[in-house]
């Protein structure tokens, strides 16, 4: 049953000297047919002037990345009916070009500014160590599985448009271009590791950039999730190679861990210190070197205390334990006992196999 | 003026392939590309590569197999090469990083794949062709000494005084500029011309611009009536359901509950080759067996949830975000639909055409290693083979040339018909609903059962709707990323190939592979055991010509799945 659908676009034409403006075109469509078949109908039909790439119509090619009723998404899977539910009826689909990268007419932006300029950091290429074999390279069967999650990855940057450590530091390194590290760390024929891995955690706009705020994998379209891998990479830079990054972010893994695992709870204050040290600064045991960066972060700890971040009640310097924290220790004992790190491949399972699988390794005492 | 020993025109497999082998050849090297290369339609291949590389598993085998799948059209010759080359290319792609699916032993493994005698099918879940184009476009960022022209549209071939080919026109879609390159040899892998059907599988990119460029340029088109329906694509859209599927065990299924594929193909079942499940299909429809929807149901529910989260999520989305269906727990339904087009621009098993200096490798191509019927997953290995050998062969030959000279009157000529459409007064028709009637007739008469009469029709309006074309409006005048005037340029190209598709399926009268004439059901190897070519030369419509199927050691014989 096709319905009547308002798309509000975003138009700019660079020739123009005119700045961007909105523009309201009628479609009439099946709920089910996406959001890039209606602009599609409105440029056959009414305007062949408004500019979109777009190629395959299935989600594979990674061509319209938009943003629409302000989620970053492709046009082409986002269905029509679900766009104008997401607004209610009566009011406007509202379609823009991506974020974070510069529009360079309609709802095309550059992306070689931006995604590709950022994707050419990570040496986007296997780097093998010396010759190939004669014949294929023999690894495990899950490796190749697990970083074919990241090679599911299209290129679409809408993971870019969507992340907001981007917004605020446009040199991070970004959720794409970490995926795509990924695919080279977590793949056993590159001998490059230890190298990539250092370079991307002691660059202060690389993997501990991130702040976690899940909107990359939310938005992306082939279910890659980059902080995922991004959270890899970490995992793998800290645990496997212990890369002591100038950035801290192995010290403040470490520190987050020691607290949890102490306390059973956060303990604010003493995250940063002990981010930079090894120890309690209330019991002097910062290393000398850290001083420095902690007096360098002091400005941020004002902040966060005026901000109320952390509050000032005895509480926060005498962190008590939590009643139950015998049971804390006992987690951290049962996961430091194994010899493998227990990672969940989401993408490989499925969601709705998800309970199926956790029953089986249960099973096999691997929970 | 750009200058290059090698100029490639397309950037799917085929291009980046030929484009890294002309540069290992030491030649200077440029790739041009009216789209990102890594959102080239190669993205859509989805089940796999074939080659024959586990040690109980032969090339003759594999070669066999296409020759067959070709219904005996395909040149022996040069499907032996690209058998014999294929666990090399295979491995090279290994070496490169390519994420292939693992067994076991953590060697390569494989599926099984539709009209194949053996499972030689290697893969990567079901984004192959995916996987394989974003790793040639990192091998291309790593060759940085290969220029990439990215959203560059070229829009006619040029040769010089000699008829040797001397580079291309191109207009760089980001300012509008055009620019002329010159080139001692010119690559065309510009990809398949699905989008002249409607539905079709194709991307909306896929247009034939390298089949019509080289038709106008004066080279020879073959077998192009050859166009394959694939078996399982959604109805209304068009999109892919890989033959993955039915590799991994899916099973076909009519309204009426009947495993139909048992009366066609006892033998090999879902798993006969395109062209026989496709006819299968289409019968039951036909004859009232299918959906209301005019379609079949493909069951992959049988293939076990966790095996198809494994290796058939793509389909998993597809299914759920286009048709609104979970494949781990329901049957899909689907039906034939435009897919691929085996003919093309006739080449050597170098990628020679008849022009000197003009190369062609991929879809745009017919060498001819699929005739009458492509298997899948040979595609990705025809691309990857003959793209390879091209790229070779034209850095060898660019070594002892000099950079020829181009005629010149082109870029001008190709400038002033961009001014003359954007200045058209809005009187024609739209673009959009010239494309939408090809699109119909195309698929109402020219798709898995033809005749006479209907091909008539189609190529009556056809002819009319090239006229038409050559008075449509755009409605963008500008420069920067004028994709209304590029629409009226594809457009153009679009109706050359819809114009040379009848002509052939009008000529070759007899029923083979994926042309079946319902007025001349049989194959007739005493008459038509041999190619079809067409050639424009400046008539109303194109001369035919016709030339031998190189045969090596496969006699033709009947062919049964």
């Amino acid at each position: 049953m096709s319905e009547t659908y308002t798309l509000k676009l975003r138009r700019y034409d660079p020739e123009s000297g005119e700045a961007a403006y909105w523009s309201e075109y009628e479609v009439e469509q099946d709920p089910e047919r996406s959001v890039l078949q209606g602009i599609l109908d409105v440029r056959d039909g009414e305007d062949g002037s408004i500019a979109i790439r777009c190629s395959c119509r299935a989600a594979i090619c990674g061509s319209c990345g938009v943003r629409i009723n302000g989620k970053s998404a492709l046009a082409c899977n986002t269905q029509l009916g679900e766009a104008q539910a997401k607004v209610g009826a009566g009011n406007p689909i509202v379609v823009e070009p991506m974020g974070n990268m510069p529009v360079l007419k309609d709802l095309i932006v550059d992306m070689d500014a931006v995604h590709w300029k950022k994707i050419q950091r990570v040496v986007p290429w296997l780097l093998p160590e010396g010759d190939p074999p004669e014949r294929e390279y023999i690894v495990p069967a899950e490796a190749m599985i697990d970083v074919t999650q990241s090679m599911a990855c299209i290129q679409c940057g809408v993971c870019v448009s969507a992340c907001l450590s981007l917004e605020v530091d446009p040199e991070f390194v970004g959720p794409a271009a970490s995926a795509k590290a990924y695919r080279f760390v977590g793949d056993p024929r590159d001998g490059q590791h230890e190298e990539r891995l250092r370079d991307l955690a002691e660059d202060p706009h690389g993997i501990y950039d991130c702040t976690h705020c899940f909107a990359c994998i939310e938005v992306c379209p082939k279910d890659v999730a980059p902080m995922n891998q991004i959270m890899r990479l970490r995992r793998k830079a800290t645990g496997d190679h212990e890369i002591k990054d100038k950035n801290n972010g192995y010290g403040h893994e470490h520190a987050f861990l020691n607290i949890v695992e102490r306390y059973g709870t956060l303990h604010e204050p003493q995250l940063l210190p002990r981010s930079f040290g090894d120890g309690s600064l209330i019991r002097g045991q910062t290393e000398p070197g850290a001083v420095k960066q902690l007096i360098e972060n002091f400005p941020t700890v004002v902040r966060a205390l005026k901000a109320g971040k952390v509050p000032l009640k005895p509480s926060t310097v005498l962190h008590p334990k939590l009643p139950d924290q015998k049971n804390v220790r006992k987690i951290f004992k049962e996961i430091e006992s194994k010899d493998e790190r227990l990672e969940i491949n989401m993408y490989i399972i499925g969601e709705n196999a998800e309970d199926e699988m956790q029953g089986k390794s249960e099973e096999k005492g691997e929970a | 003026m750009p200058q290059h020993d090698v100029l490639v025109i397309g950037a799917g497999l085929a291009g980046q392939r030929a484009a890294l082998s002309a540069a290992e050849g030491g030649a200077s090297v440029g790739i041009i590309s009216k789209v990102h290369p890594v959102r080239s339609h190669s993205n859509a291949a989805a089940g796999g590569i074939n080659a024959a590389l586990n040690p109980e598993d032969s090339w003759e085998s594999h070669a066999f197999d296409t020759v067959k799948g070709s219904d005996y059209l395909g040149d022996q010759d040069a499907i032996e090469i690209m058998c014999r080359e294929a666990p090399d290319e295979v491995l090279q792609l290994e070496h490169w990083g390519v994420t292939f699916h693992r067994n076991e032993e953590g060697k390569l493994g494989t599926r099984a794949f539709g009209g194949a005698s053996a499972a030689r099918t290697y893969y990567i879940a079901d984004i192959t062709g995916q996987a394989l184009l974003h790793v040639l476009y990192e091998q291309l960022m790593k060759h940085d000494e290969v220029d990439r022209y990215e959203e560059w549209f070229t829009t006619a071939l040029v040769r010089d005084d000699t008829g040797r080919i001397a580079g291309a026109v191109t207009r760089n879609i980001r300012d509008g500029s055009f620019e002329l390159f010159t080139a001692k040899a010119v690559i065309l892998a510009t990809g398949g011309n699905g989008q002249i059907f409607n539905p079709s599988t194709n991307a909306l990119i896929c247009t034939g611009d390298g089949i019509a460029m080289a038709y106008q340029a004066g080279a020879p088109l073959m077998d192009m009536e050859m166009v394959q329906y694939h078996p399982t694509t959604l109805a209304g859209i068009g999109l892919l359901i890989t033959e993955g599927a039915r590799g991994e065990g899916a099973h076909l299924y009519n309204a009426e509950g009947e495993r139909f594929m048992e009366k066609y193909a006892p033998n090999k079942m879902e798993l006969a080759s395109r062209d026989v499940v496709s006819r299968a299909e289409q019968t039951e429809i036909d004859e009232g067996r299918g959906f209301p929807d005019g379609t079949v149901a493909l069951d992959i529910t049988v293939v076990g949830a966790k095996r198809i989260h494994e290796s058939l999520r793509e389909i998993v989305n597809v299914g759920r975000d286009f048709a609104g269906t979970d494949i781990t727990k329901e049957p899909i339904h689907i039906k034939p639909g435009n897919h691929y087009v085996m003919g093309g621009i006739k080449t050597d098993v170098n990628g020679q055409t008849d022009i000197p200096g003009l190369y062609a490798a991929g879809e745009c191509a017919c060498v001819s290693v699929h005739g009458g019927n492509r298997l899948g997953a040979n595609s990705l290995l025809d691309t990857l083979i003959f793209g390879r050998r091209s790229g070779a062969h034209a850095a060898k030959q660019a070594r002892s040339m000099s950079m020829p000279t181009p005629a010149g009157e082109e870029l001008e000529r190709e400038r002033q018909l961009i001014t003359e459409i954007t200045s058209r007064d809005r009187t024609g028709r739209r673009i959009s609903e010239i494309k939408a009637e090809m699109g119909k007739v195309m698929d109402a008469d020219v798709s898995v059962f033809r005749e006479e009469d209907r091909l008539r029709n189609a190529l009556e309006v056809v002819k009319r709707l090239q006229e038409e074309a050559k008075t449509v409006s755009v409605d963008d005048k500008g420069a920067i990323f004028n994709q209304d005037v590029l629409s009226a340029l594809e457009l153009r190209f679009m109706l050359d190939n819809a114009e040379c598709i009848v002509m052939g399926a009008l000529e070759r009268k007899e029923s083979r592979g994926a042309q079946y004439r319902t007025d001349y059901p049989e194959r007739n190897d005493e008459e038509w055991l041999k190619h079809i070519n067409l050639t424009a030369n400046g008539g109303d419509v194109p001369e035919i010509s016709y030339s031998e199927v190189t045969m090596t050691q496969w006699e033709p014989e009947e062919r049964k799945y």
